[in-house]
């Protein structure tokens, strides 16, 4: 099965479906993307089904070459790139030509974006999923990022689908200076939960240069020193943890699955694209909010993609 | 005992006892978690036990709320923990201790104040339970480990402890299913497989099993790794 092949393989480009779900029983972290939504977006632009798999792209985008013709999306972090000499910006749906190659240039906002081609990228499936965990080896390509000479196929795609554009709000989840993540309360329900949570939603953070896929090292005013640590509890995406040093832990997709530093806050599931698309040295803030505001806010960007389906 | 029941975040519900390592809860929450996953609430995407909580994680857009909810609290109220449901099988995990596999055996023998071959003694004479999965796949949190030997795990992790590497981190126990930096004291090294993503069930280990080591020498170590490659 042809597909692509990697001429530069980027800062951090892997193979993402939408994760691992059903075994975090037996310590599998889910991973898929970070930026779900960006992910479905570039899939529903060429025609692919929710959780065909999609490259997802880091900070510097790969060059790639396309051993046969197919259907491309690009959504999330806006990019400049060309297409055999031609210029393109996304968000943006291409007609490559087999022998065409395609090269990732300059990023102007975000920091994760998603190339989805007609048909999905091909990676077996490994208890259900083609989602790459680099930590555990698991998915993907060989279960690490791609490198520069690999080959990635890409899987026949439906014959005849329709040409399909980006909403113009394709770009709700790039970063404001600051970002603001709505969070609800997390789990713990003590004193220290409660001042920790009081600090998260009053100070203003900067993403470190420890972040990476497992969870965001936040810097910026210590929260919940002194805060005693749990034995180990299930954990979510987007759970805001502090350990003993005082900077917080955003765990992201590629978390563990369990973890014994006090639950603090967790972003909302609405608010997950808008965090992935934050890199290091990025500025966010904690803003409080409930079950139903939650709840409607994931309704509303869901209704965007439900919009564009229907196109 | 009757537990929390709270949101952990907005997809997904956490079932918490007191936070305590005690066989009864860890089993109570095991009898919840297996009810839980049975029951098949369409949108449930996992069902996560650890050792006195459970997580039940959920697409906020295919799940009835109300049907949810439901499930738990009958769950809760009816899962017993005072039976298991099947004789819990004892796993035998042969384990080569110290020299090169067990860089910690001394250290831990200096913290017990014993000889290494009695840290060995006190690691494999009896069996332990696994409470929960987690930290890698795989990756089995067995206990309780006697006091003596309950050496605290290191204040930074190793950049790497090798698969196989049997560690003991205060009262806790276990085996790293593959490569991975860790903290935990590692005083041996078994060639039994723990994780294997090929399989259905991909962790060798379930909560509620027990596990007994058993001290081989380097022979019977290279012997049985030979066996399970």
């Amino acid at each position: 099965m042809t597909g692509v092949s990697v001429l530069r393989a980027g800062l951090m480009t892997t193979i993402q479906d939408e994760g691992r779900w059903g075994y975090q029983a037996a310590g599998v972290p889910v991973a898929g993307p970070m930026d779900g939504w960006s992910h479905r977006l570039a899939n529903l632009l060429v025609g692919n089904p929710r959780d065909a798999a999609t490259l997802e792209i880091t900070g510097t985008g790969p060059d790639l070459r396309l051993d046969r013709a197919a259907r491309l999306a690009i959504a999330g972090a806006t990019f400049s790139g060309h297409l055999d000499g031609r210029p393109w910006t996304s968000p943006v749906v291409l007609d490559a030509p087999a022998g065409s190659q395609l090269v990732f240039g300059r990023r102007e906002r975000g920091f994760r974006a998603y190339l989805a081609a007609a048909g999905g990228f091909g990676a077996p499936l490994v208890l259900g999923s083609r989602a790459t965990d680099v930590r555990s080896g698991l998915g993907g390509l060989g279960g690490r990022a791609l490198r520069d000479g690999d080959r990635v196929p890409i899987a026949a795609g439906r014959r005849g689908a329709a040409g399909r554009v980006a909403p113009p709000d394709a770009g709700w989840m790039l970063p404001e200076a600051p970002a603001r993540l709505r969070v609800v309360r997390g789990p713990d329900e003590d004193e220290d939960a409660d001042r920790a949570y009081e600090q998260l939603v009053s100070g203003s953070f900067t993403v470190s240069p420890q972040s990476d896929r497992m969870g965001y090292r936040l810097s910026g005013p210590p929260v919940g020193i002194g805060a005693a640590p749990r034995i180990s509890a299930p954990v979510v995406a987007g759970l805001v943890q502090v350990p003993p040093s005082g900077d917080p832990v955003l765990l992201m997709a590629d978390r563990q699955t369990t973890g014994g530093y006090p639950a603090v806050a967790v972003v909302i599931a609405a608010d997950l694209p808008r965090a992935a698309q934050l890199g290091p040295g990025d500025r966010l803030v904690f803003e409080s909010c409930n079950q139903d505001a939650a709840l409607q806010a994931l309704l509303a960007i869901e209704r965007t993609l439900l919009a564009i389906d229907g196109s | 005992m009757k537990p929390r029941i709270t949101p952990l975040g907005d997809s997904a519900l956490l079932v918490a006892f007191d936070p305590v390592i005690d066989a009864a809860v860890n089993a109570r929450v095991l009898a919840i978690a297996a009810r839980l996953r049975g029951r098949q609430v369409p949108g449930v995407r996992d069902v996560v036990p650890a050792y006195a909580s459970c997580a039940v994680h959920f697409d906020p857009l295919r799940t009835d709320r109300g049907r949810l909810h439901a499930a738990v609290d009958e769950a809760v109220a009816s899962a017993g923990g005072d039976a298991p449901a099947a004789t819990p099988s004892t796993l035998r995990i042969p384990v080569c201790y110290g020299g090169p596999f067990g860089p910690d055996l001394g250290a831990v023998a200096v913290f017990a104040g014993l000889s290494e071959d009695e840290v060995v003694r006190l690691h494999a004479q009896h069996d332990y339970r696994v409470f929960m999965i987690g930290f890698l796949p795989g990756f089995a949190y067995l206990g309780p480990v006697d006091a003596r030997i309950a050496a605290p795990r290191h204040p930074a992790p190793r950049p790497l402890v090798r698969s196989g590497s049997v560690g003991i981190a205060g009262r806790q126990t276990g085996v790293y299913p593959l490569d991975a930096p860790g903290g935990w004291q590692i005083i041996g090294r078994t060639p039994v497989r723990l994780f294997d993503p090929a399989s259905d069930t991909p962790a060798r280990l379930s909560p509620g099993d027990m596990v007994r080591f058993v001290p081989v020498d380097r022979d019977e170590y290279a012997r049985a790794a030979a066996g399970t490659s």
